[in-house]
C-alpha cells in the first residue's frame, strides 16, 4: 500500500470541500462542503494511523465524527433560523453587515 | 490475543485535582442543562447565576492554589500541559469571562430585559416575539452555553495534543456561534452574524483539523512534544510538513482574526449582543492566542526559522490594515472590532520573538487588552437610544457634558488602547516592542509604531467627540446600570490603571512563569 496516494486523495477531497465553501451560495451546501473537509481530514488521519501503526489516528477519526455531528446540530439551528426570517438560505443575501 | 492488546495500552492517568478548573466549568455547564430541563422558567435565571458564578469562583481559586511550581506538569497522559503560561491564561480567561458574565446577567439597562432575545425561535418583528417579550420570558440557555464555552477555552489554552486542541476549539466555538445570534435588538443583524461566524468558523476548524491530520501523517504523533521530536528527526518530504504547518497556521490565525483572515471579525462583533461581543473580544481572544502560542512554540518550535517570517508578514499586515480600516469607521462597535484586529497584530509582534520575555510580553498584552476591551464594551451598553444601544459615533457628540463619568471611563479605555503611558496599553505595547527588538524584528517594530500612531487617531477622535463638541439634540442618553455592570466596569478600569501605574508587579509574576512545558 502506498500511503501517498491516500494522502493525495484526502488533499483532493479537502480542496473540493474548501472550494465548495468559498463558491457555493446556499448555506446548507457550504456547510456540507465543510463536512467534506472534515472527512478528508479523517482519511488523512486513518492513513497516518496505518503508516505509523499507532491507534491515535483512528481514535482521532472517531472524535472528528462526533464533533462533526455536534457541528451539524448548531449549524442547522442557525441556518434554519435564518431561513425562517428571510425565506432563503443564501449566504449572499445575508449582507446587512458590511464595511 | 486480547490480553496482549490490553497490555500495550497503558491505563490512562487522570489528575483530577490539577484539571479541576476545566472540570468544574464543565460540570457547571452540565448542571445548567439540567436546570433548563427541570426548573420552571421563572426560577432558572437565579439558579444559573448561582451555578455559573460559583463555578467561576471555584475554578479561579483552583487555578490560583495549584499554579505554583508544584502544579506544573503534563497531565492526562500528556495531552494537557499545565505549565506557567497555561495557568496564567486559565486565570485570565476566568477573570475576563467573569466580567462578561456580569454583563450577560445585566437586566436593568434595557427596559425590556437582558441583552438576549426573549425567544430565539420567534420571528424577528413577529407577533410571537411581542408576546414573548411582553411575558418577560428569557432565553436562559445562554448560561450553559456560556459555561461550555469557558470550559472549552480553559482546555484550549492548555491542550498539548492536536486532537484535544481541536475538540477544545469546537467546545469553545459552537456555543459562541449560537450566542452570537441571540440579540434582543436588531435581530436580523445578529442572526446574520451567527451565520457568518458559523460558516467561517467551521471552515477554519476544518482547515486546522486537516493540518493536524497531515502533521500526524508526517510525525506519527498528535502530542506536541513528540511532534517536535518527529519534525527534528524526520528528513523526508518537507512538502507535507510545510502544508501541515501552513494549514494549522491558517486555522489558528483565522480564530485570532489576523489579516488576511479577519473579514469575519467586524461583522460578528457588530452583530452579536454586546455582552457576547465583550466575551469574544476578551476571553476568546486570550484563548485563541494562548492556543496559537503553544502550538507554534512547543509543537513547531524546531521550525521557528521557517514560520517566523510568515508571522512577521501577518503581524505587519494585521496592525496596518486593522488600524487603517478602523479610521474609516462611523460605528463604535465596528471600530472596536477593527481595533481588536489591529491589537491582534501587536500581539503577533511579541509572538514573533520566541524568547522567554516575549512570551511574558504577549501574556501581559493579552491581559491588558482583554480587560480594557471588556470595559469599553460594557460602557457601550450604557449609552443608549430608544431603539437600543447608540453605537453611531457621531451621535456621541458632547457625551462628556451629559455624563462625565461614563465619558471619562471610556476615555481611559481609549487611551489604554492607544498605548498612552500610565495605562495598561502602554505597558503592553512597550513589552511586545522591546521583546521584538531583542528578537531582531526592528523593522516590524517600526511598522508597529507607525500603526499605533494611526490607531491613536481614531481612539483620540472618540475622546474629542465626547468632550469637545456640543451635544446634539435628541442624542443618546446614559443609563444607570445595576450592580453587575458597575462591577464589570470598575474592575476593568482598576486593572487598566494598576497595570499602567505598577506594571512591575505583574511583569515579575508573569515573567517567572513564562516557560512552556513540552
Amino acid at each position: 500500500m502506498n500511503p501517498n496516494a491516500y494522502l493525495v486523495l484526502s488533499g483532493i477531497i479537502f480542496s473540493i470541500g474548501a472550494i465548495g465553501v468559498l463558491l457555493r451560495r446556499n448555506a446548507i451546501v457550504a456547510f456540507m462542503s465543510v463536512e467534506l473537509m472534515l472527512n478528508a481530514a479523517n482519511l488523512a488521519f486513518v492513513t497516518g494511523s496505518r503508516v505509523w501503526g499507532t491507534l491515535d489516528g483512528q481514535t482521532a477519526a472517531f472524535f472528528v465524527m462526533v464533533v462533526a455531528a455536534a457541528e451539524v446540530v448548531v449549524g442547522l439551528a442557525i441556518i434554519i433560523t435564518i431561513f425562517r426570517t428571510r425565506n432563503s438560505a443564501s449566504v449572499d443575501e445575508a449582507s446587512l453587515l458590511r464595511w | 490475543m486480547i490480553q496482549t492488546v490490553l497490555n500495550t495500552i497503558p491505563t490512562p492517568s487522570f489528575e483530577y485535582a490539577l484539571l479541576s478548573p476545566i472540570l468544574v466549568m464543565f460540570l457547571a455547564a452540565c448542571l445548567g442543562v439540567l436546570v433548563e430541563a427541570f426548573l420552571p422558567h421563572e426560577k432558572r435565571r437565579f439558579a444559573h447565576l448561582i451555578i455559573v458564578f460559583t463555578a467561576i469562583l471555584f475554578a479561579f481559586f483552583a487555578v490560583v492554589l495549584q499554579s505554583g511550581p508544584n502544579g506544573r506538569a503534563l497531565v492526562a497522559n500528556g495531552t494537557v500541559a499545565l505549565d506557567g503560561p497555561g495557568w496564567i491564561l486559565q486565570g485570565t480567561i476566568l477573570l475576563v469571562a467573569a466580567l462578561s458574565a456580569l454583563l450577560f446577567a445585566e437586566s436593568k439597562i434595557d427596559p425590556l430585559g437582558d441583552a438576549f432575545a426573549a425567544r430565539a425561535s420567534t420571528l424577528p418583528g413577529g407577533e410571537e416575539e411581542k408576546i414573548a417579550t411582553k411575558l418577560g420570558w428569557a432565553q436562559t440557555e445562554i448560561w450553559p452555553l456560556f459555561s461550555f464555552a469557558i470550559s472549552g477555552m480553559l482546555l484550549f489554552v492548555t491542550a498539548n495534543d492536536l486532537l484535544v486542541l481541536f475538540v477544545a476549539l469546537e467546545v469553545m466555538s459552537l456555543p459562541l456561534y449560537l450566542l452570537a445570534g441571540l440579540a434582543r435588538r436588531r435581530r436580523l443583524l445578529s442572526q446574520e452574524a451567527a451565520l457568518k461566524y458559523f460558516i467561517l468558523g467551521a471552515l477554519a476548524s476544518a482547515i486546522l483539523l486537516f493540518g493536524s491530520a497531515l502533521t500526524y501523517a508526517y510525525t506519527g504523533s498528535l502530542e506536541f512534544g513528540q511532534i517536535s521530536n518527529g519534525i527534528s528527526s524526520a528528513n523526508n518530504s518537507p512538502g507535507l510538513l510545510t502544508a501541515a504547518i501552513a494549514l494549522v497556521a491558517v486555522g489558528m490565525l483565522f480564530k485570532v482574526g489576523a489579516v488576511p483572515f479577519h473579514q469575519w471579525v467586524p461583522d460578528v462583533y457588530t452583530g452579536s449582543p454586546t455582552p457576547v461581543t465583550s466575551f469574544m473580544a476578551g476571553a476568546v481572544k486570550v484563548a485563541a492566542f494562548g492556543g496559537l502560542l503553544r502550538v507554534f512554540y512547543v509543537a513547531f518550535g524546531a521550525l521557528v526559522w521557517d514560520w517566523r517570517p510568515l508571522i512577521w508578514v501577518v503581524a505587519g499586515l494585521t496592525m496596518v490594515v486593522g488600524s487603517v480600516i478602523a479610521l474609516a469607521q462611523s460605528d463604535f462597535k465596528r471600530m472596536l472590532a477593527y481595533s481588536s484586529v489591529s491589537n491582534g497584530g501587536f500581539i503577533l509582534v511579541g509572538f514573533s520573538a520566541t524568547s522567554r520575555p516575549a512570551i511574558a510580553a504577549v501574556l501581559i498584552y493579552l491581559i491588558a487588552y482583554a480587560f480594557a476591551t471588556v470595559g469599553a464594551f460594557a460602557l457601550l451598553t450604557l449609552i443608549r437610544e430608544q431603539a437600543g444601544e447608540s453605537s453611531t459615533l457621531i451621535r456621541w457628540k458632547g457625551l462628556g457634558k451629559k455624563s462625565p463619568l461614563v465619558a471619562g471611563l471610556m476615555s481611559l479605555f481609549m487611551l489604554s488602547f492607544a498605548g498612552i503611558p500610565l495605562t495598561s496599553g502602554f505597558t503592553a505595547k512597550f513589552g511586545v516592542f522591546t521583546a521584538a527588538i531583542s528578537g531582531g524584528a526592528t523593522a516590524l517594530v517600526l511598522v508597529g509604531v507607525i500603526a499605533s500612531a494611526i490607531a491613536a487617531v481614531f481612539y483620540i477622535r472618540v475622546i474629542i467627540l465626547m468632550f469637545f463638541s456640543e451635544p446634539i439634540p435628541e442624542g443618546p442618553f446614559v443609563v444607570v446600570p445595576s450592580i453587575f455592570t458597575t462591577i464589570a466596569i470598575t474592575a476593568s478600569a482598576v486593572v487598566t490603571i494598576i497595570l499602567g501605574l505598577f506594571p512591575q508587579v505583574v511583569i515579575d509574576l508573569i515573567s517567572s512563569a513564562s516557560v512552556f512545558l513540552r
